[in-house]
């Protein structure tokens, strides 16, 4: 029989390379393709959940397939063959993108990379340490904090009587490392506030 | 980009300059691979023998700060022996037109220097096109431009070039730069080369050329240099900025910078701006495709403010904040935080006290505020300041706030690559714990902060009205639908998604947060799913277009100025890579890629069914329609503030006097004061050596994630600095030793690599030493070290207010011996 590629596979069925995101469920992903080919699919992905990504790294936007099993650990990773860029493959970093999630302990067991914040954090001024907090107690903080320094600095004119509605009082910065709709959100709350310093990444 | 890396196949010879692609865009490295094997050449043009110098063909040694010397060096090259394809010079760059006769170039100097309050600036009056009528009422139109076809009057833009690069001779580049004459004339010719109609030549940079005080003009004598070549709006040409993050193309086109609203649109300045008219006045150029931003803006304003965004308020104008025109940039946030004028900071993602310049000085300013919120995965340097090993927490006053955030893959969202590729990415895993996407994070925390507002405040009305309906019933996540619907585009009556930024109108019909990605969630019928989601693998072209896959801004074009591909009369330059051709039987035009210019005009009445477009043949299309002469600029008459031609100066830190002019410097170089202000004077004994930076293929950025993944931090797990051989035996250390490298902001202490990626360079008579360090390291995460902007200067460009990382000078001593 006719080696099957990947590529054929996908096609066969049904995702084409319109393939989105190839969350079919493990099990559906290894029978339909073991009735299409009479081949079992590898091991090693044969019963776990197929995400499509886009690198987090560099610029070059690399498809990557992540494999996730029924722990919810990510087990497996590798660069997208169907993929016009890279073509399957991916460099040092591409590769490591899991290690941001989970990481392997010695005795090979997959834990949440321990390096992870998980809990919204404060520290108090002059103290030497963070306090755990809740995220309702964090936002509501940092909104009174935002609402008195944008009050006691904003300027609703400028000497010559323009209307400027503004506050030079606070900064932000970042992120190219944010998706697209994440940083639209960020434009448009900055902008609502009166903010001018407004920056990041690209002007590094 | 121009192109995208998939087009890079197309390329005869590449010339890569301040960049590295083998180390920091290895894919893109992949493609210049194919093409090499199917014959391309490669330049490699840096300091260092970096390892994509390693698979050059020629590697052109520079020293730091010297790459305008080296291109029109090679610009002067072309034109004295008729190397430039003058077919494409002449039709398609501002080559023939004629420039005030009151222009001069004098010294180094431009003409319309002005200094006020010791600030300079140019005044470009005489920097301006000789034309009838009036510019700043009709704009600068193309037909009223007077011209000299034959390029022979002394005031054409050919002659002006030609004449300024004529002091860049074999012998004086070679002065400047360090690299033999041999080599120069070596690499001229092989790029030369690619001045032929069927010739493609690409330009490959990134920060070695943006990271300088003169960083703008650099990019501008690639531009002239690919002009000239006629490489640009080509298959396999181009200028090709390899952007660093994997979504930094999109943080700037959704205008994340102070100067900027989104999608290119500049911001609302108080001084110039004090009504809607006056932006439409004064910022909607009369000609060019800009002759529409106005529609850009006013979609914007009905996007952010919906129903309260009518004709009779200016759309909410004046809900925008109006900038003072002060340097808000990043260097001049950070002095203004030293001078305690910053009092809330939020780091989203970014980790300036490792990644700004004068790193030690940046980290001290932060003390000042009263306030920081960090969101991010780990606990970076930046969040971690106040306890950071030179810090006594119990002194610093600042409240911290730390909000976990969500890996890629944790979340779903869009990010922009470098060739401007829209992608959807899905995912993969929950974020651990109570870590959140930071859609969700801005979502809650723009409702945090109205909720306040409630009750009252300075001036709510903007919060209280901003346009922010994201709620999906019964789910957590926001709408991220339609959020990317909003950017994308709706009309404002049907609520019907706009298929592109075509149908944008400034009645206040049409809202659209983002115009250049318009189109980008509309349906792809045949894919089945919205133009970023797309994965189809169709190559109708062979030239690796795959126009449906993904979305490329603008407009899915994804090679721009392509109507440059061929020549006035539509005939392909190089008929093997068409991009877009006249059929002259058929009256219309064939396209492989979108049409960056107006192919046709639509049909007259919209209403019929019937009713087709009607092409615009060749003579009446203009090859740079986002020009306002609609012409590539040999001379710059705007679009930089700090001169129309470039111009060498050396790096404000230099170890020599320039030999071209008695101008040291770029005269508008932005310098500040206190703390950023300190720098080494040229030629300083105490600091002989010339520093700059560059990264590693395992850390991305300032380490921040990088450092904190075991596999990573392993293989790359110190701080160091390469130094050659010869400098390794004067300080009397071997790879492996530590040492201490000093500059007059501050001093750091790493282990040393000896080896050949630095060598002296004899640079006017002089051995001129290069210590390459990589700038991914800090005082966090699993591999820590000494950071590299300890040691970096804060003056910056002055168009772009990037700073000189790249080239300054330093001292290096074996640790241990003071
Ligand atoms: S895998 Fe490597 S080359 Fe590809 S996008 Fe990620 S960092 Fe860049």
């Amino acid at each position: 029989m006719r080696k099957i590629s990947r590529r054929d596979f996908l096609k066969n069925l049904g995702l084409g390379t319109a393939g989105l995101t190839l969350v079919a469920s493990p099990a559906l992903a290894s029978e339909s393709h073991s009735k299409i080919t009479g081949e079992k699919l590898p091991a090693k992905i044969r019963k776990v959940k197929e995400t499509y990504t886009v690198c987090a790294f560099c610029g070059c936007g690399c498809g990557i397939i992540l494999y996730t099993n029924n722990d919810n650990k990510i087990v497996f990773c590798e660069g997208d063959p169907d993929h016009p860029i890279n073509e399957g493959s991916v460099c040092s970093k591409g590769n490591a993108i899991i290690d941001t999630y989970n990481t392997i302990e010695k005795k090979g067991n997959r834990v949440i990379n321990k390096l992870r914040v998980t809990k919204p954090l404060y520290r108090a001024p002059g103290s030497t340490k963070w306090e755990e907090k809740s995220w309702e107690w964090a936002l509501s903080e940092i909104a009174k904090r935002i609402k008195s320094t944008r009050d006691a600095t904003f300027e609703e004119k400028d000497d010559k009587g323009v209307t400027v509605n503004r506050t030079t009082a606070i900064a932000t910065f970042g992120s190219a490392s944010l998706d697209n709709e994440e940083n639209y959100l960020l434009h448009k709350m900055f902008r609502s506030w009166g903010l001018l310093n407004i920056e990041h990444h690209a002007r590094l | 980009m121009t192109n995208h890396f998939i087009d890079f196949i197309n390329t005869d010879v590449f010339m890569m300059i301040g960049s590295n692609s083998a180390e920091n865009h290895p894919q893109a490295m992949k493609w210049i691979v194919k093409a090499k094997d199917k014959g391309a050449k490669l330049i490699v043009v840096d300091p260092r023998l970096t390892k994509s110098a390693g698979l050059a063909d020629v590697h052109v040694r520079l020293r730091p700060g010297t790459d305008i010397a080296f291109i029109n060096g090679m610009v002067n090259y072309i034109i004295e022996n008729n190397l430039y394809f003058k077919d494409y010079v002449l039709h398609y760059t501002n080559a023939s037109f004629l420039v005030n006769p009151e222009y001069k170039f004098e010294d180094g100097v431009f003409s319309g220097l002005t200094e006020k309050d010791g600030k300079k600036t140019y005044d470009t009056k005489t920097w301006q096109y000789q034309m009838d009528g009036d510019p700043a009422k009709d704009g600068i139109r193309e037909e009223a431009i007077k011209k000299d076809l034959t390029l022979q009057d002394p005031n054409c833009v050919f002659q002006i070039l030609k004449k300024h690069v004529s002091r860049y001779d074999l012998k004086t580049v070679s002065s400047i730069t360090g690299t033999p004459k041999e080599t120069l004339k070596k690499v001229y010719d092989l790029f030369a080369s690619t001045g032929k109609p069927d010739k493609a030549g690409n330009v490959i940079y990134a920060m070695g050329i943006t990271q300088h005080t003169y960083g703008s003009q650099n990019c501008r004598a690639l531009a002239v240099l690919q002009l000239l070549l006629g490489n640009i709006g080509i298959a396999g040409g181009g200028v090709n900025a390899q952007r660093g993050e994997s979504n930094v193309q999109g943080s700037t086109d959704f205008a994340m910078l102070n100067h900027y609203l989104p999608g290119y649109n500049p911001m609302i300045y108080a001084y110039k701006h004090s009504k809607l008219q006056d932006y439409l006045d004064k910022d909607v150029p009369k000609t060019s495709y800009w002759s529409n931003r106005g529609k850009f803006l006013i979609s914007m304003l009905k996007a952010w403010y919906g129903d309260k965004a009518t004709k009779e308020n200016d759309f909410c104008f004046d809900w925008i904040p109006k900038h003072d025109n002060k340097n808000r940039s990043h260097m001049g946030i950070f002095s203004d935080m030293a001078e305690g004028k910053i009092k809330g900071m939020i780091a989203w993602g970014q980790n300036p006290a490792v990644g700004g310049p004068s790193s030690f000085q940046g980290r001290k300013a932060m003390e000042k505020l009263e306030w920081l919120v960090a969101v991010d995965l780990f606990e970076t340097e930046t969040a971690a300041f106040w306890h950071r090993p030179e810090a006594d927490p119990s002194k610093i006053k600042t409240e911290v706030f730390f909000l976990p955030a969500a890996m890629s893959y944790e979340k779903e969202g869009t990010v922009t690559n470098s060739g401007r590729w829209l992608q959807f990415r899905y995912k993969a895993v929950d974020p651990p714990g109570e870590a959140k996407s930071d859609l969700w994070i801005a979502d809650r925390l723009f409702k945090a902060v109205k909720k306040e507002y409630q009750s009252g405040g300075k001036f709510p009305d903007p919060i209280l009205n901003m346009v922010w309906n994201y709620d999906k019933p019964g789910e957590e996540e926001p709408n991220i639908d339609q959020v990317a619907i909003e950017i994308n585009g709706y009309n404002v009556t049907t609520k019907e998604v706009l298929p592109g930024f075509a149908q944008l109108k400034d009645d206040g019909s049409t809202a659209c947060g983002c115009w250049i990605h318009s189109g980008y969630w509309a349906m792809d019928k045949e894919a089945g799913t919205v133009a970023a989601k797309r994965k189809l693998l169709k190559d109708k072209s062979g030239l690796g277009l795959f126009p449906q896959f993904a979305f490329a801004w603008p407009a899915n074009r994804r090679i721009v100025y392509n109507r440059c591909s061929a020549d006035p009369a539509g005939n392909p330059w190089n008929p093997k890579k068409a991009l877009v051709k006249w059929d002259a039987v058929a009256g219309k035009w064939v396209t492989a890629d979108v049409p960056d210019f107006k192919a046709a005009d639509p049909p007259k009445d919209p209403k019929d069914p019937n009713a087709k477009p009607t092409p615009v043949p060749p003579d009446k299309t203009v090859p740079f329609f986002m020009q306002e002469e609609g012409r590539g600029r040999l001379f710059a008459v705007k679009g930089v503030n700090d001169g129309p031609l470039p111009e060498h100066y050396e790096p404000i830190e230099s170890p020599v006097k320039n030999i071209l002019s008695k101008q040291q410097n770029m005269p508008l170089a932005t310098r500040f004061k206190g703390d950023f202000s300190k720098l080494a004077e040229t030629a300083s004994e105490k600091y002989p050596y010339v520093g700059t930076t560059h990264r590693v293929i395992e850390h991305y950025q300032s380490g921040a994630v990088t450092r904190n993944c075991p596999t990573l931090a392993e293989i790359s797990a110190h701080m160091f600095a390469n130094i050659s051989p010869t400098l390794a035996q004067k300080i009397g250390v071997k790879t492996g030793d530590d040492v201490v490298i000093e500059t007059v902001r501050g001093q750091i202490t790493c282990k040393v690599s000896v080896s050949g990626v630095c060598v002296p360079l004899i640079v006017d008579g002089k051995e001129v030493e290069v210590i390459g360090m990589p700038w991914c390291f800090g005082y966090q995460g699993i591999a820590k070290g000494a950071s590299a902007n300890d040691l970096t200067p804060s003056v910056g460009d002055p168009n772009t207010n990037i700073p000189e990382y790249k080239a300054f000078l330093c001292n290096i001593k074996k640790a241990g011996k003071h």
